[in-house]
């Protein structure tokens, strides 16, 4: 898959400017036209779980670097938002959540970029090995901590703020909550594309050495990276246990894991949105896999779509897409 | 004392079961690049398979290699048929066995269910043996240790002294090359995961009688692998031996010592030899 997506930088055509224009305007007034359950079961669900996917997007995409301990950030932003605030367990120090929050992004920044200055010691698909060692032993570790973490219990009764009078849990402001988080990373990733750093990252990517040559720091950029992966996983870890209103070992498993380079995967690694149309298409799977083949058989059904994903069209859905284009429109070509 | 030469020799059974696991993993690394994250699904698969052969012959023996055939044949099927029409894509390859793994996981639930078993080891094996200082040893665990020997001995005979082994060795050190001697790499590749995969299916018999077999092992024995490859280098089989062993002491000193931070000082070994060596302790640069 690498190299695959190393394509030229365009820039911003119309049709993309409008095409961005009709989504966001559609994700707007989604809520509006949606049910509290297809707002927040499927809407937020999606944005969030794209979220997360989308650092990985990043790092891989841009970087080249599949790293499988993005939600292990984002497990740990959670986690210390659960021990700093309040929980239901009486186990949070009783911070108030601004700092609360604050705190768990910085300390879950610093978790990441520690994490990829030990992956950067290797690259390829050693970094997935280590990532994910990583990612595992951090769930054994949170299972099996009951001084700070409570074990296998983790924590339950977390939940966004009121703030001026709006409960940001009820389903429209949790809604609109996560799509401004949501379409702030989102622009930031598509800007740092055209960026020096993100030139430079995915120069670094096509060829470490002739950029190392070149003059450019290229551990350096890749622990930045991971950086700008472990700020936005973290964002995405918040707003996850606030959605859930719990987090436990579970959801730093090796299942959540697996089912963000999914999402990444299946939707496609090209373009920051594939992690989007990957999470709408899993979040739907799994919520109405029930229909299509027994409820407890979503994993197989999941797999499957993955294997065939990676099989048949390693560029995702969005490669797909692009085939799609080149075929009806074979002329511009 | 006691409590210490316990945990020595509990760190050295389960030294001995990472290494029967991991070898497989390595070797399948070292020669095709190829990362099987579908690894402890092969070792967890073995297990059942070795399990349904053990109670249908009564015989724990035909059980172990029940599951060593029959991972071996999958290790192969999977070879001829998906692996090596992306030689080469190692990104590709790694999210395959991810998604074969997440497909075998919900399969082997389906058909096992979440239930735990326990195999019936043989009588020879069953109780324990009188050792100095600590008395008593469950028999079962020192065969343990014995079985890795032999087939730590018998891989390196193999790898050492045949001409298949020959060939593995420098399939290792340069795949590129030993095709261009003439060597047909697609057989060499064949037999290494045939072997690999098999050696995860026995090692699952062989550790389930030890502990047991239920839903989750494939994660245990996954991560085991990759942390005892890092640490003791990729596609080195004496690594995988060392590897296996630092881990499997640090895992049961920690359980012993520190339980709450046990994982803790498997992590410390990994990142100190990525730190310092990142080819792993007994690895080769790429």
């Amino acid at each position: 898959m690498r190299g695959s997506n190393a394509q030229v930088i365009r820039g911003t055509s119309q049709a993309d400017v409008l095409w961005h224009v009709l989504v966001f305007v559609f994700l707007l007034v989604y809520p509006w036209i949606a049910s509290p359950f297809w707002t927040v079961q499927i809407g937020a669900q999606s944005l969030i779980l794209g979220m997360i996917a989308l650092s990985l997007t990043f790092l891989a995409g841009y970087g080249g670097m599949v790293s499988l301990a993005q939600v292990s950030v984002a497990g740990c932003a959670g986690y210390t938002v659960a021990v700093l605030g309040v929980n239901s367990f009486n186990m949070g120090l009783g911070w108030p959540w601004l700092a609360a929050v604050i705190l768990a992004i910085v300390i879950a920044t610093l978790f990441g970029t520690l994490i990829g200055a030990i992956s950067v010691q290797t690259t390829g698909i050693y970094t997935i090995m280590i990532t994910l060692a990583i990612a595992v032993g951090f769930y054994y570790f949170a299972r099996q901590n009951y001084n700070i973490l409570n074990g296998w219990n983790g924590f339950a009764g977390l939940k966004p703020p009121v703030i001026g009078g709006v409960n940001w849990r009820d389903p429209v402001p949790f809604y609109y909550l996560s799509l401004a988080v949501v379409a702030v990373a989102y622009f930031v990733v598509v800007y740092l594309r055209r960026s020096t750093f993100g030139l430079s990252l995915q120069g670094i990517r096509d060829n470490d050495r002739r950029m190392q040559a070149l003059g450019f720091n290229v551990r350096a950029h890749r622990i930045l990276a991971y950086t700008v992966a472990a700020l936005i996983a973290s964002f995405g870890g918040v707003l996850m246990i606030w959605l859930n209103g719990r987090i436990s070992p579970g959801s730093i498993g090796i299942g959540p894991t697996i089912d963000i380079l999914v999402i990444a995967v299946i939707g496609g690694l090209g373009h920051p949105v594939g992690a989007f149309i990957g999470a709408v298409l899993f979040t739907l799977l799994e919520n109405f896999a029930i229909d299509l083949i027994a409820s407890e058989r979503f994993n197989l059904l999941i797999g499957a779509v993955f294997l065939a994903i990676v099989l048949f069209s390693p560029d995702g859905l969005l490669g797909l897409w692009q085939k799609l284009r080149q075929w009806t429109a074979p002329a511009t070509h | 004392m006691k409590l210490f030469i316990m945990t020595i020799l509990n760190g050295l059974t389960l030294a001995a079961l990472y290494f029967l696991v991991a070898s497989g993993f390595t070797l399948v690394f070292g020669v095709m690049r190829n990362v099987n994250l579908a690894h402890g699904s092969l070792f967890l698969l073995g297990a059942y398979v070795g399990f349904d052969v053990a109670e249908a012959t009564g015989s724990w023996v035909l059980g172990a290699a029940g599951g060593f055939v029959a991972i071996a044949i999958l290790g192969l099927l999977l070879q001829v048929c998906i692996f090596r029409f992306m030689e080469g894509q190692d990104l590709r390859q790694t999210l395959v066995t991810i998604g074969i793994s997440i497909i075998l996981a919900d399969v082997m639930l389906a058909v096992w269910g979440g239930v735990t078993y326990q195999f019936e080891i043989p009588d020879a094996l069953y109780g324990v043996t009188r050792l100095p200082i600590i008395k008593v040893y469950t028999t079962y665990r020192l065969f343990i240790l014995l079985i890795a020997v032999v087939i730590g001995l018998a891989l390196w005979l193999f790898l050492d002294k045949t001409r298949v082994g020959m060939m593995i060795r420098a399939g290792v050190d340069d795949r590129d090359m030993l095709a261009a001697t003439g060597v047909n790499v697609h057989r060499v590749f064949a037999i290494v995961f045939t072997i690999g995969a098999g050696l995860a299916g026995f090692a699952g018999v062989v550790g389930g009688s030890a502990l047991s077999i239920a839903p989750g092992e494939d994660l245990r024995y996954l991560l085991a692998s990759l942390v005892v490859v890092i640490v003791g280098g990729m596609g080195s089989v004496g690594g995988a031996a060392l590897g296996a062993l630092l881990i499997g002491l640090a895992e049961q000193f920690g359980l012993a010592y520190s339980p709450t931070y046990g994982v803790v000082y498997t992590f410390i070994i990994m990142v100190l030899t990525l730190a310092f060596r990142p080819q792993g302790l007994l690895g080769r640069r790429a």
